[in-house]
């Protein structure tokens, strides 16, 4: 049996404008085994860039909060812990990586200094044992000139480089977790197959789970062991990424996946799914699917369907199954 | 042309409330309470100003030799002047001088200066330098430097002093617009009005000029309280109007000598300007907290 | 009459950037060798990645930006010499739809008259003449009545794509420059929009000059397609002929790294190394020899001729094809 490294239950997370509290998560449910990549798909505001800031709890700023559910990362809570616990997790056993790394990194500050700030903190090495740790990073993520670099300020590098530098700085505590939320997608198509190479190649040295958030079902085919779909703050499927694209059961994964184009595919008329994504302070009662599903029956505007096993390591939320399971 | 089979996939008609930007600015104003008391005071002295002939309880023009210098009293609630005047007929005459002339040198300026600002950002090149070149000779002046330079050379008067103001309200107009045009003109939908070949006048007055507007109204109503002020100081230093008329600023002037003996007649018209300057420039503060949100909570 | 609704030839563009105030000059060769043509219905795609020069050739196309060298033509009409009051037939028969639904839409302005604008800047039509008209093509975009009398920016993206598909149509125009009109949006709403864009084309007989970086999204939607490479068209041809047999390496490597949204594809691929080069100081040569995996030594010092290939139509550029 895999060991699962983060368990994530029921979570909810809401944010307060103008006194009102609208929340974005319904609910989220999944878990990562170690040293598994597990893809979190959905289209903008399904809410998945959030669930990773509510599991990081990286909040600062913000009116969000955590309202109710559990996330158990190495058997301890996640949800429990002090923001002084919180700070000593992040960057030493689970990491973050972001879509645009120019607007993560200090753009006064050197590259060096960023790179060595949590390795000084975290794995209490001194300042030149930092720096030997930072170009040592620097030369695994593939930089060349990893010395100059360290001296360098963030804006001299190109748009991979900085990615590469994010990189290294995630990495430079031997995480557990990598959570990296869109890391391609700034990027250029050659860069972005540089960077999911390297990923890949990390990910299988330093055996650590990667949870990688993203739009693009090319990368998720690519990259990733399981993969978890979100429509509207919900999971509404998770299954392994084989499952999912030869026979997705969700009528909205069935979608989304029909809908991109694919390289050397010939096809008249792409399959859409109609409509637009719900807001999220006007939610459609029921499944929040339904009034985009082509195959909506009575029952799914008015309750919501449970998320059901109905598959060996298959989950799926969908009236069409749950009926047929009973 | 109906004949195209499209799905008609987004007609999922939502029941909002349809938004208005005027709806949306009352709601966000009425919670700035100070602007909004200091806008209720503004239109009060509005409505002063255009009253003023009907509500003024004495002539304000009519020496009384048998009331010199009185003290605020029941029949004169602000007293009298030197001249047996009552201050407080002279005060609300005063508004509508005040007012108007703040008002229209103000409106001409932002006029002169928006269409010069408008042209200098969009076209750029040797307009802009021109136009922006002179803005900082003028701007190299001080402000009431200028005005007095103006004045001496057209000859004192109320109308000179509108003049006088508006122009050194000009480049100030012109420096913002400007500002604002260089901001909206990389917005895509300037080049889609290119693209699509729409003129030069209707790309400004359409997609560029709606843009400074808000800027625009937060810098009139400063600078309304900027203007009152230089009308004021020209006149107490004898370029505005004629000493005999109810102009706050001369009230103030002809009134000094007398601040040991009779304080109310210096007090009460400089309590009107220091009013109205702050009033102007507390609803400035609100406009721009509803109006511009990006420099909020500074 | 022929059939080429666009022929440009040798397009050139530089910008010059000054370096403050006491250092010299520099010019950048934003688009430095773009030759192609479009036929009447029919789609070109020009792809590429940033820095590429695709958005600067639309621009220069629609003469947004005003072309340093060569010369475009329009249904058989030069325009790239002539000045903007010269362009107004153009200006009607050639639109353009913007990457961002949300910033090409003036946030100030109702839908239906963001819709007119074309009508109101080059007809006379009445107000409700107008009106009836931006009520068919909102019809035919897929939009009603109700979203005429809203502002743009309380629709999501894309719905304001529909929008600003509306404005480009209404005049009827013969080629539309769509510059990554889907790259901004979720992928069920992109095939939306996408649907909606080959309808048009097949009802109205439109041609399309689509720029893209997304090579899926481009062997969809064209019949023809150029890829770019620091400014100049290093290999075009038919879609199919490109897709399944390129010649450029660099067209090679592109095909390779797009992600395949299938699991039981995952292939080795050509990681091209290094980055992509600044235009403000391109490499001598074959610009693409820096990251190029046969790059051999004339790929330093020569710049490779534009070679017609075994099929029709299809070209490239690049020294290899001379062995």
């Amino acid at each position: 049996m895999t060991k699962k490294l983060l368990q994530v239950e029921e979570l909810q997370t809401e944010f307060t404008r103008d006194k009102q509290k609208t929340r974005i998560l319904h609910g989220v449910n999944f878990h990562i085994n170690e040293g598994e990549v597990l893809g979190l798909v959905g289209e903008s505001g399904c809410g998945k860039s959030l669930t990773s800031l509510s599991i990081m709890r990286l909040f600062q700023g913000t009116t969000g909060e955590i309202t109710n559910g559990n996330i158990y990362f190495n058997d301890s809570n996640l949800v429990n812990l002090s923001d002084y616990e919180m700070r000593k997790l992040r960057g030493k056993q689970m990491a973050m990586i972001f879509q645009d790394p120019m607007t993560s990194l200090n753009p006064v500050m050197k590259i060096g200094k960023q790179l060595t700030e949590p390795i000084r903190v975290h794995l209490k090495l001194n300042k030149s044992e930092a720096r030997e740790h930072a170009i040592a990073m620097l030369t695994k993520v593939g930089i060349a000139r990893p010395d100059e670099i360290v001296d360098e300020y963030p804006h001299q590098l190109s748009g991979g480089m900085r990615q590469r530098v994010m990189i290294a700085m995630a990495m430079s505590c031997n995480p557990n977790l990598l959570i990296a939320d869109e890391p391609t997608t700034a990027l250029d198509v050659t860069i972005q197959a540089q960077i999911l190479e390297l990923m890949k190649k990390l990910q299988k040295e330093e055996k650590m789970s990667i949870l990688l958030i993203t739009h693009d079902l090319g990368v998720v085919a690519e990259m990733c062991d399981r993969v978890v779909v979100m429509y509207a703050g919900k999971v509404v499927e998770e299954a392994s990424v084989y499952d999912l694209f030869e026979n997705p059961k969700h009528p909205y994964s069935k979608g989304l996946i029909a809908s991109v184009p694919k390289l050397g595919e010939k096809k008249d008329k792409l399959d859409s799914i109609k409509g637009n994504v719900p807001n999220p302070s006007n939610m459609p009662k029921g499944c929040k699917f339904a009034p985009r599903c082509n195959m909506a029956m009575p029952i799914c505007h008015e309750q919501e369907p449970a998320c059901l096993a109905i598959e060996n390591d298959r989950l799926c939320s969908c009236w069409l199954y749950e009926l047929e399971t009973r | 042309m109906n004949s195209v089979s499209i799905d008609k996939n987004e007609k999922t008609v939502s029941m909002q409330p349809k938004y208005s930007p005027v709806k949306e600015f009352w709601k966000n104003f009425r919670k700035q309470k100070v602007a909004f008391i200091a806008s209720v005071f503004v239109l009060l002295l509005i409505l002063v100003a255009i009253l003023a002939p009907y509500i003024a309880p004495f002539d304000p023009y009519k020496p009384n030799y048998d009331a010199l210098l009185e003290p605020p009293s029941k029949s004169h609630l602000a007293g009298t002047d030197e001249y047996g005047r009552d201050i407080l007929s002279r005060l609300i005459m005063g508004t509508r001088i005040s007012l108007s002339v703040s008002f229209a040198s103000v409106f001409l300026g932002m006029i002169l200066g928006t269409i010069l600002g408008l042209m200098s950002g969009y076209f750029g090149g040797w307009l802009d330098r021109i136009i922006m070149r002179s803005s900082d000779v003028l701007f190299s002046f001080p402000d009431l430097l200028l005005a007095i330079a103006i004045v001496a050379i057209l000859g004192p008067g109320l109308n000179n002093v509108i003049i006088a103001v508006t122009v050194f309200g000009i480049p100030s107009f012109a420096r913002l617009v400007r500002g604002a045009t260089l901001e909206a003109k990389e917005n895509t939908y300037v080049e889609a009005a290119k693209s699509m070949g729409a003129p030069h006048r209707r790309i400004m007055y359409k997609h560029i000029f709606p843009e400074t507007v808000s800027s625009l109204i937060i810098f009139v109503t400063m600078r309304i309280g900027t203007a009152i002020l230089a009308a004021s100081s020209l006149s107490f230093l004898g370029l505005g109007a004629s000493p005999e008329t109810p102009e706050w600023g001369v009230m103030l002037s002809t009134g000094r000598d007398y601040l040991g003996t009779a304080s109310h007649v210096v007090i009460v018209p400089g309590i009107a300007i220091f009013l109205t300057v702050l009033a102007f420039n507390l609803i400035g503060d609100g406009l721009r907290d509803v109006l511009d949100p990006k420099t909020k909570n500074d | 009459m022929s059939n080429t609704i666009l022929r440009v030839e040798k397009l050139k563009k530089s910008f010059e950037l000054s370096n403050g105030f006491f250092e010299k000059k520099k010019t950048i060769q934003a688009v430095s060798d773009v030759s192609f043509e479009i036929q009447k219905g029919e789609t070109f795609s020009l792809v590429g990645e940033s820095g590429c020069g695709k958005s600067t050739t639309g621009r220069l196309i629609s003469r947004l930006l005003e072309p340093t060298e060569g010369s475009i033509w329009i249904d058989g009409m030069e325009v790239s010499n002539k000045k903007e009051s010269q362009l107004k037939q153009m200006r009607q028969s050639v639109q353009m739809i913007f990457q961002d639904p949300y910033a090409s839409l003036n946030p100030r302005m109702k839908v239906k008259e963001i819709i007119a604008e074309p009508l109101t800047i080059h007809t006379n039509l009445s107000t409700s003449e107008r009106q009836k008209k931006v009520l068919e093509i909102l019809e035919v975009v897929g939009l009603s009545e109700y979203h005429s009398e809203r502002y743009a920016h309380e629709f999501s993206g894309g719905q304001r794509q529909r929008i600003g598909i509306a404005r480009a149509l209404i005049m009827k125009p013969q080629l539309i420059i769509a510059d990554e009109p889907v790259s901004a949006l979720d992928v069920s709403i992109q095939s939306q929009i996408l649907n909606l864009l080959k309808d048009l084309q097949r009802e109205y007989g439109i041609s399309y000059l689509f720029i893209s970086h997304d090579l899926s999204v481009v062997e969809h939607i064209s019949d023809n397609i150029g890829v770019m490479y620091l400014g100049a068209i290093v290999e075009s041809g038919p879609k199919d002929t490109v897709f399944a047999n390129p010649q450029h390496p660099y067209t090679k490597a592109l095909l390779s790294s797009v992600p395949v949204a299938n699991p039981r594809l995952r292939k080795e691929k050509i990681i091209l190394k290094g980055d992509i080069p600044s235009p403000k100081n391109p490499p001598s040569g074959c610009t693409f020899h820096t990251r190029c995996p046969f790059a051999m030594d004339i790929c330093k010092k020569e710049k490779p001729k534009r070679q017609q290939l075994q099929e029709e139509n299809h070209f490239a550029s690049c020294h290899l094809l001379d062995q």
